[in-house]
């Protein structure tokens, strides 16, 4: 099989041989998407199970449905539901307070910090969001998708998909401005 | 304003962590992955995916089989065998055939395939010549190709490229040293000494005076050969000039 070969061709041909290069292809833009809405605490649980169940949907296709695939679009699909029903068990359980950490120590424990401070406050902000302008901001500026895919991954129009960016940051720019004065 | 958001915003992009690739490789079973398991002649590596055992090694390979069989970052992963081929692979390895392992040979020209293939017909405990299988496979010119085509066999030992010989009828050499080849084949029940021996004393084939018909010293029709009957023979042409005929079962005449 020659490597030229696109990536839904190959797994048109066999899901499980072509999947470690989807996995590789996407997980990190995946994760990095999903730990924004979910925090860095489950993102690695929620970016798992999404892989996963992605794996399991491929086999349920037939191959020209498989070929058809857009690969990026449709994964956010999936994590976005997955997201959305995080948030859904998460609201209804009460909330534990994690006391101790097992970070490496040293830089690499200090670069870890400060992420994990940047990044809740990003998710503070973007919590501030309705859910739609929030998973459009993600996807168009974390994980850098297109504005025709945030609409496949969203089942919303392209136009649609491109005022919620743009309302979203705006809100954004709110938030933090009023963040300023306090 | 909005492109400083912009900016922070594409800063919160970053790699997953490598145990969330290994865990979904593991849950979907779609990655590459290896076992230890113990061999006729000591410990084997044996990577597997999805698609069937695609390497065995001595474990003494292992940093060089991780090298070889890694996909980019990604390293084979050690896992415990699929438990429905434990019970095989034992069975595999204690037999000295494959039974129905599935073995992955993706990425072999078809040629290095039907040698490989031909090679599985070999009973344990015998050997043929490099030229044997080129004949068989209907390559008869192809005799050094059928012996670099065995030493890439990727999956050795389940695929018992040890059971092929020089053409000269000595044991010859194997791609992981030539006293683990004798090792498997003393293991098998061959004495690969015997082997040699014979070989360097010119004696290519046995025929059978009783029968009139002549076989690969190796084969077990030979081996059954009573001492008072056994006629030791240089060539094929020697062996039908005397009257002898080809064994149906090691076929020699397909050595030449």
């Amino acid at each position: 099989m020659a490597k030229a070969t696109g990536l839904v061709d190959r797994l048109a041909v066999d899901v499980d041989w072509a999947f470690p290069d989807l996995v590789l292809a996407y997980q990190d833009r995946l994760y990095s998407g999903v730990r924004s809405f979910v925090g860095s605490a489950d993102a690695e649980d929620v970016t798992q199970e999404a892989l996963i169940r992605a794996h399991k949907a491929l086999h349920s296709y037939d191959e020209d449905r498989i070929r058809q695939l857009q690969v990026s679009a449709w994964l956010w699909t999936i994590a976005i539901n997955l997201c959305r029903n995080w948030a859904r068990t998460r609201s209804r359980r009460p909330q534990t307070v994690q006391l101790t950490f097992d970070r490496p120590s040293g830089d690499e424990a200090a670069d870890e910090a400060i992420d994990v401070v940047m990044l809740d406050g990003w998710k503070q902000r973007l919590a501030g969001l309705s859910e739609a302008q929030r998973v459009a901001v993600v996807l168009r500026h974390v994980v850098g998708l297109s504005y025709r895919e945030i609409a496949a991954a969203t089942e919303r129009p392209v136009g649609t998909a491109k005022t919620d960016v743009s309302r979203g940051l705006a809100a954004l720019r709110k938030i933090i401005s009023e963040e300023g004065t306090l | 304003m909005t492109d400083d958001i912009a900016r922070e915003l594409e800063a919160l992009a970053t790699t997953a962590p490598d145990s969330l690739t290994r865990n979904v490789l593991i849950a979907t079973r779609t990655g590459r992955f290896y076992a230890t398991v113990g061999g006729p002649t000591g410990d084997l590596l044996i990577g597997w995916s999805s698609a069937g055992i695609y390497a065995v090694a001595p474990i003494g390979e292992l940093a060089r089989f991780l090298e070889v069989y890694s996909a980019g970052p990604l390293a084979p992963i050690p896992q415990q065998l699929p438990t429905p081929w434990q019970r095989q692979v034992a069975a595999a390895l204690e037999s000295g055939k494959l039974g129905r392992l599935p073995v992955d040979l993706t990425g072999l020209t078809e040629f290095q395939q039907a040698v490989l293939r031909k090679t599985l017909e070999i009973p344990p405990g015998q050997l043929r010549p490099y030229g044997w299988v080129a004949r068989e496979i209907g390559k008869p010119g192809a005799t050094r190709a059928v012996g670099s085509a065995l030493n890439k066999n990727p999956v050795p030992v389940l695929i018992p490229c040890h059971r092929v010989g020089r053409s000269d009828g000595t044991v010859g050499r194997y791609a992981y040293g030539p006293e683990m080849k004798r090792d498997l084949l003393r293991a098998e029940g061959l004495d690969p000494d015997e082997v040699d021996d014979a070989a360097e004393r010119g004696v290519r084939f046995i025929g059978s005076a009783t029968t009139n018909i002549y076989c690969h010293p190796t084969c077990h029709n030979a081996r059954r050969i009573k001492q008072t009957n056994r006629v030791e023979l240089r060539t094929a042409a020697a062996a039908r000039k005397a009257g002898f005929r080809a064994c149906l079962v090691c076929r020699p005449a397909a050595a030449a």
